[in-house]
């Protein structure tokens, strides 16, 4: 008999090794996530695959699906916790989405809209973040960025460059690139680089392509996140 | 910033020819370079990455990332005010505004000739003897206004460290009772002459007789992770020892380093004999690095006494060395899987768990870490017997816990008891009186209210990692929770969501409420991130960040309420019937939406 496991009362088979993400979305069940990738190992830092396993709040992106246990994900409560990360997320980082050219294609964005987030909460941290705009064909507006080391494992891991790294501490994080001067255009970044794709909000942007698609048309604009996220999954 | 070409350095190039250009000497490699300069410019990043075959963007995301490690210039003379509530108690404020007026300087601002910069840095480990200092790293207590005086004159006066007095740097052991540890005394090798002779399995049978549980704060059972480490696939094992002791209010540790450290390093070689490891680290917190060079003298004296080595006491295949790897200003690398990052020369971000390091640890071997006391409490168990050490104590809580007693009190120092021990107890041999509360464990401890001290020290009922800082009726437990609220948001390593954001949000709050202009609405968003914390943080740190607001809450609830500006002067202010118009308009009635009145435990 095949594996499986209780999802908000619903059985998600699975098989050995996979995550509680990956099987429940397999299986057609949305759990939400920003720092995952499906092509790289689970990273554990976004925290919007909080779920709630045997009682306990695990990130479904790097728990294994256990056999016979029970997974409360779409809760008022799990939601309610997925809302105030969204929030913390908004706060901390400087998101004007009317005038961000990531605008419809932002998974930030697009979860924002999925999880019912109507007001900030907190007060705007504000953070002084200067944009890089020295690269020929790419922009970097940091002000977007939500940590998720996606660029940094792709540039790493696939582009074999490290052209972005984290560093600071706490709330003083943030990103920088590989060059003494701190420009991207120091750097052997490229436009072809998988790290130059792979930024689920509007940091790294591609230069003299933007509004391509108008607003209203793009990806999470006719579909919701998890409609999306569900028609792309395996 | 300019983009200098990057001059040729032979002091550079000699630190990492020390290092053997080893990448996961990074931090240490760090560490060195920073005394060429005091500080580590742009190009001495470069070079540094060169050196290494590193990307610059890594050397620079580790170099950000610990305090001790300045990528901006500071001052010739580096004045840290250590910070923990107890130096808050005894005036460090006052003493470093003194510092500053007298040197015609800033608080957190470097001098403009670049002599001096002076600012405050997190718990030092000196509350029995503030409030205290580190200077260039070297700690000096016991702080007056007069001894601030004389500082800022041999500041002026360019006198070298080396040439201040000598009783600055005098840091004393306090040692208030002793019991079977530090009663102790053994001649170098003994026990593990004796554990050698059980042989390893007999060894690992005293052990699990023992019962004992780690001492820094987890209190998971010593011989359950010797074992799994033994038994884990992969050869090449390690032992760590954890004297990272960042928890506020803890010192104990230091003082085994100090005066014990023969006890310290023959556990860790009792530990890989259990395990069958061949390398050893003691991670050193920064704050400690003053130990350093008497810990390096212990280490060669073992060495030359066959006591670390190949074939260790005669016995072939016994082969174990120890080495010192220096932290520089990282409470979470405390957490043991940050630890391993950081040993590894990367940032002290924890890693995900499972796998645990007993598996998967430095470098992807099997390791096993444990706390200072845990190891030097192996070797009471190698010389006397696991059943001996499990007679004393309670039957869940075996053997004697150190505490690192501070605060309001006669004779702050350090402890030894039996486990179970109640706190009025210890409260009576330290000569405290009209007792408030009693903060145990450190800031992701627990605050205990007099209606509890007749609880006691135990993993049963009151756990600890030793941290035990009295308040009398004087203090104001708000400001106490909202030092460790200031300590948690300075101290989040920031990689997930809720503990950097969080920390970072109940910070503000709390001083808003400081401020004056709280509102009753703030608790409840207190409460919603105190609970957002607690669940959703990826590891102990973001979790235990609101307990002490959670306690204090709960216990000194008008400590808070004393400062909201909408008052409710009710005297049984009931902070959840509060919150019912906040329920209402959100809809919510589930758990979540209630205060709930429990007590916490430390991580
Ligand atoms: C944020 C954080 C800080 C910690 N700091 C320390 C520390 O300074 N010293 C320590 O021994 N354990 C510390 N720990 C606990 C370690 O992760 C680990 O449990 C311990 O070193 C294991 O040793 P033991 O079993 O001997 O107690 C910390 C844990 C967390 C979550
Ligand atoms: S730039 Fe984008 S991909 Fe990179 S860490 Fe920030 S949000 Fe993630
Ligand atoms: S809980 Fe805090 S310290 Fe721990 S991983 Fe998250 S941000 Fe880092
Ligand atoms: S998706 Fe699981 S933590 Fe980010």
């Amino acid at each position: 008999m095949s594996k499986q496991f209780l999802l908000d009362g619903q059985p998600v088979p699975f098989e050995e090794g996979q995550t509680i993400l990956e099987a429940a979305r397999a299986a057609g069940h949305y759990i939400p996530s920003l720092c995952w990738h499906k092509d790289f190992p689970p990273h554990g830092s976004c925290k919007l695959c909080v779920v709630k396993a045997a009682g306990r709040h695990v990130s479904a992106c790097a728990t294994p699906a256990r056999d016979g246990s029970e997974v409360e994900s779409n809760t008022p409560e799990m939601n309610g916790e997925r809302r105030g990360l969204l929030q913390m997320l908004f706060v901390e980082g400087n998101h004007f989405c009317p005038s961000c050219e990531k605008s419809g294609n932002c998974e930030l964005q697009a979860l924002g809209y999925e999880y019912e987030m109507l007001t900030p909460r907190f007060r705007h941290f504000f953070p002084d973040r200067p944009v890089d705009a020295s690269h020929p064909d790419v922009l970097l507006d940091f002000n977007r960025c939500i940590f998720c080391e996606l660029c940094v494992r792709a540039s790493r891991d696939v582009d074999g460059k490290s052209v972005f790294a984290l560093t600071g501490r706490g709330i003083q994080k943030h990103l920088v690139v590989n060059a003494e001067s701190g420009r991207l255009a120091d750097t052997d970044f490229s436009k072809d680089d998988l790290a130059a794709r792979i930024c689920p909000v509007g940091v790294i942007l591609h230069k003299r392509v933007g509004f391509a698609v108008p607003i209203g048309e793009r990806k999470f604009d006719v579909a919701t996140i998890s409609a999306q996220t569900l028609k792309e999954s395996p | 910033m300019t983009n200098a070409p990057s001059p040729a350095s032979p002091e550079l190039d000699d630190v990492l020819a020390r290092h053997d250009h080893d990448p996961t000497r990074l931090l240490q490699i760090l560490i060195d370079a920073q005394e060429i300069a005091g500080w580590l410019p742009a190009p001495t990043l470069t070079r540094i990455a060169a050196g290494l075959a590193l990307p610059r963007a890594r050397v620079e995301g580790v170099a950000g990332f610990y305090s001790f490690l300045y990528t901006r210039p500071v001052g010739r003379y580096r004045v840290l005010f250590s910070d923990n509530i107890t130096d808050r108690m005894l005036g460090n404020a006052g003493l470093l505004d003194a510092l500053c007026r007298k040197l015609w300087l800033e608080p957190g601002k470097t001098s403009e000739d670049g002599l001096v910069s002076v600012t405050t840095t997190s718990c030092t480990g000196l509350c029995d003897q503030g409030p205290a200092m580190l200077v260039n790293g070297r700690a000096i207590g016991q702080l007056t206004h007069r001894r601030i005086n004389e500082i800022a004159e041999l500041i002026r006066q360019q006198r070298p460290l080396d040439l201040w007095p000598a009783e600055y740097f005098r840091i004393d052991d306090n040692i208030r009772r002793t019991d079977a540890l530090l009663g102790l005394d053994m001649a170098p090798g003994a026990a593990l002459g004796a554990a050698i002779a059980r042989g390893r399995d007999g060894w690992l049978d005293e052990m699990r007789a023992s019962k004992l549980r780690g001492r820094g704060g987890a209190g998971f059972a010593t011989a359950v992770k010797w074992e799994s480490a033994r038994n884990a696939a992969g050869s090449a094992k390690v032992v760590v020892c954890n004297a990272d002791e960042g928890e506020p209010g803890t010192f104990k540790d230091r003082v085994l380093l100090n005066r014990y450290a023969d006890l310290v390093f023959e556990g860790m070689s009792l530990a890989a004999w259990a395990i069958g490891a061949s390398e050893g680290f003691l991670y050193l917190r920064g704050e400690y690095r003053y130990l350093r060079p008497q810990l390096e003298a212990v280490l060669a004296r073992r060495r030359a006494a066959g006591l670390l080595g190949t074939a260790i006491l005669g016995e072939t295949g016994f082969d174990f060395d120890i080495r010192i790897h220096l932290g520089a200003g990282a409470y979470v690398c405390g957490e043991e899987s940050a630890l391993i990052e950081s040993l590894e020369g990367k940032r002290g971000t924890p890693r995900i768990r499972p796998p645990f390091p007993v598996t998967k640890g430095y470098l992807g071997r099997p390791t096993a870490v444990n706390n200072v006391e845990t190891h030097a409490k192996t070797c009471l168990i190698a010389l006397h017997g696991g059943a001996a050490f499990a007679a004393t104590g309670t039957a869940q809580s075996t053997g004697t816990k150190l505490l690192s007693i501070s605060g309001d009190c006669a004779a702050p120092g350090i402890y030894e008891y039996p486990f179970g021990v109640p706190i009025t107890r210890i409260l009576e041999d330290c000569g405290a009186s009209d007792t408030q509360a009693v903060q145990v464990g450190g800031a992701a401890g627990v605050c205990l209210a007099s209606y509890e001290f007749q609880r006691h020290i135990a993993y049963e009922d009151v756990p600890t990692a030793g941290a035990f800082m009295i308040f009398d009726g004087t203090r104001d437990l708000f400001e106490v929770a909202r030092a460790f609220v200031h300590f948690f948001a300075h101290e989040s390593c920031g990689f997930c969501t809720p503990c950097r954001v969080g920390t970072s949000l109940l910070k503000g709050f709390m001083d808003k409420l400081a401020d004056g202009h709280g509102a009753k609405a703030d608790l409840n968003d207190i409460d919603w991130l105190d609970r957002l914390l607690k669940n959703a943080s990826h590891c102990g740190l973001g979790s235990a960040a609101p307990n002490p607001v959670i306690d204090t809450l709960q216990k000194f609830r008008p400590a808070y309420e004393r400062r909201l500006v909408s008052l409710d002067f009710k005297p049984a202010f009931d902070l959840d019937a509060a919150l019912a118009e906040a329920r209402q308009l959100t809809r919510r009635d589930d758990p979540g939406a209630h205060l709930k009145t429990h007590e916490e435990s430390p991580e």
